[in-house]
């Protein structure tokens, strides 16, 4: 295929870095903002480069705050909900892709189905059961309901319906069991797909705010997002370089997850479509 | 013949239907459920009883204060859904949705499909580097975002800065009824135009060099080549970008759950916001049918798309 001219090519440059720009603004303002007193934030029109540059805004998350506490819960729940359905997904994808039982196409049709079912459906029926099993304000609340996505089996059950019959056959005919079939052969040809519902879920996890915002109902509790929206309203709406730095405190450790690992972000979301 | 062919798959089964094979298969069924139990029973107590349990609330006049007592409950048949269109706060919400739907979609789809068919055509270094810059957004948490986009918003924040820079005086974005919308969609835009355009990326790259090369011997210039070829070849990928946007989208929520709470007079107030505000009021009955109606908008449109986008036969 012809490639642009230069000039065209230049054109193409300018207006791909202008965009960019543009996309990343908002995160150099943040950044910027949370090293900004008060009283600068407030003056207009905004400034970009801080006059002074101040550390009290991260000083009040770690000390008045109890941002170890909040971080500490967003990696626990985080933790747990990405093993948990890494272990729960690749089973029940193992079974739908390989093995043959009574009301496979209807477990599999209703995974599908509940593909497209909206959040809001079964956000208060789900609040009322977790309430009845007496799990408010604990972790299992937090965790427990997310290792039922629809996405994650769809995605293990289609990668592994791409492994080869033969190779589960023949470890069958030297006599593996199942199990050992699923965690010698199964497992270790899932590399990728575990990989990219690890990320996803993760994601999903630490950014997911109206759950816990419900469920965690004690500030031992609190994920990050919950303390950062819980903290954005009232009294501390105009705390803005607190406030800044709380988005700097949630946003920075996914960003570096996924500068480290962009390869597999990309190969997640075109294997899934699935953000 | 058929009956033959049914009669003839009789007699093989019985033939091979001795007990080992039988037990086999037995032992088959228990280690396959064995496999698929931890994930079944999270989904059918944190999925499936739930989606159950609000469509039948959607037929009934269920109140929180029933929860205690649900045989007080009445059954009301499509009540709930008759009321809810009379509801002139939901009407509006659907509106607001169909607003948020047509306009974001759209806008959402150029904007992706323009980045990724010049981050494929029209460059070859830093593609990373900007592939990373444009999907940096996508995976950045709501409640963050909404602290720094409310100083973008502001009557005198950056756009308003950046606008009066060329001579516009920008609006009040996020007080005035008539802007709070387009913001929630430039917003939306932002947020969501990395993952379409990844997509977009991984279906440029598909399309062989040549049949472009062959397009452009025969002398197409390169926006033929683009409307010709390249958008028609892309079809299946746009689809799968139109319906994936459209299933979040129409469950639009998050942006005015932290921007606006729906307002200024309802105007960024979606079925998914307006479902959630029922569910606060207890008004149980209402939130499962309107949640429905969201459910079966969002079938429907998939289902609209598939046949909008679908290979159009040979002549």
């Amino acid at each position: 295929m012809r490639k642009p001219t230069i000039p065209g090519r230049a054109l193409v440059y300018i207006v791909l870095v202008i965009a960019v720009v543009a996309t990343l603004i908002p995160f150099v303002w943040m950044y910027l903002g949370s090293a900004k007193t008060q009283s600068e934030l407030l003056r207009r029109p905004p400034t970009w480069w801080p006059k002074t540059f101040t550390s009290e805004n991260f000083a009040t998350w770690f000390g008045r705050l109890n941002f170890q506490t909040f971080f500490l819960n967003s990696v626990i729940v985080a933790v747990f909900t990405v093993l948990g359905t890494l272990l729960f997904c690749s089973m029940v994808g193992y079974a739908l892709a390989k093995l043959d039982f009574a009301g496979k196409r209807i477990l599999f049709l209703l995974v599908l189905v509940t593909l497209m079912v909206p959040g809001v459906v079964t956000f208060i029926p789900l609040f009322v059961v977790v309430s009845k099993l007496g799990m408010v304000s604990t972790y299992p609340a937090l965790i427990i309901p997310f290792l039922a996505g629809p996405m994650g089996v769809f995605l293990m059950r289609q990668f592994i319906s791409e492994i080869p019959d033969a190779l589960i056959e023949a470890a069958r005919i030297d006599g593996a069991g199942e199990v050992r079939i699923f965690t010698r052969i199964i497992l270790p040809l899932c590399g990728p797909a575990l990989a990219t519902l690890a990320i996803l879920t993760f994601l999903g996890s630490w950014n997911n705010f109206l759950w816990p915002l419900v469920v965690a109902q004690t500030e031992d509790m609190y994920t990050l997002p919950v303390a950062l929206s819980l903290y954005s309203v009232g009294q501390n709406a105009t705390n803005y370089g607190v406030l800044l730095a709380g988005s700097v405190l949630v946003i920075t450790p996914v960003l570096l997850l996924f500068v480290a690992l962009q390869r597999y972000f990309i190969q997640g979301i075109t294997a899934t479509g699935i953000k | 013949m058929a009956v033959t062919r049914v009669a003839g798959a009789g007699a093989l089964s019985r033939s091979g239907g001795d007990g080992t094979t039988r037990a086999r298969r037995r032992r088959m069924t228990v280690v396959a459920y064995l496999f698929a139990l931890p994930f079944i029973l999270s989904f059918a107590v944190f999925m499936v009883f739930p989606l159950v349990s609000s469509f039948l609330m959607s037929f009934t006049d269920f109140r929180n204060s029933d929860i205690e007592s649900p045989l007080a409950v009445k059954f009301v048949a499509l009540d709930q859904y008759l009321r809810l269109f009379e509801n002139q706060q939901f009407v509006r919400s659907l509106l607001n949705t169909v607003y948020f739907v047509a306009v974001g979609i759209p806008l959402t789809m150029v904007a992706a499909l323009a980045l990724a068919v010049a981050l494929n055509n029209g460059i070859t270094r830093f593609r990373t580097a900007f592939r990373v810059g444009f999907y940096a957004p996508v995976i950045t948490s709501i409640v963050a975002v909404a602290v720094v986009w409310r100083f973008i918003l502001q009557p005198d924040g950056l756009l308003n800065t950046a606008l009066d820079a060329v001579g516009i005086q920008g609006p009040d974005w996020l007080n005035d009824p008539l802007w709070s919308m387009p913001a929630m969609i430039l917003m939306a835009i932002w947020r969501n135009m990395g993952t379409l355009m990844i997509i977009f990326l991984a279906g440029l790259q598909n399309i062989p060099a040549s049949v472009l090369e062959a397009a452009a011997v025969d002398g197409a210039t390169a926006w033929q080549r683009f409307v010709r070829v390249t958008l028609p070849m892309l079809r299946p990928t746009l689809l799968l970008g139109a319906v994936l946007l459209s299933v979040g989208y129409l469950q639009f929520f998050e942006e005015p759950f932290v921007m606006t709470k729906g307002g200024p007079l309802d105007s960024t107030l979606s079925i998914s916001y307006f479902t959630y505000n029922q569910f606060g009021f207890g008004n149980y009955g209402t939130a499962s049918a309107a949640s429905y109606v969201l459910f079966i908008a969002i079938a429907l449109l998939s289902i609209v798309q598939f046949r909008a986008f679908r290979p159009k036969e040979a002549p």
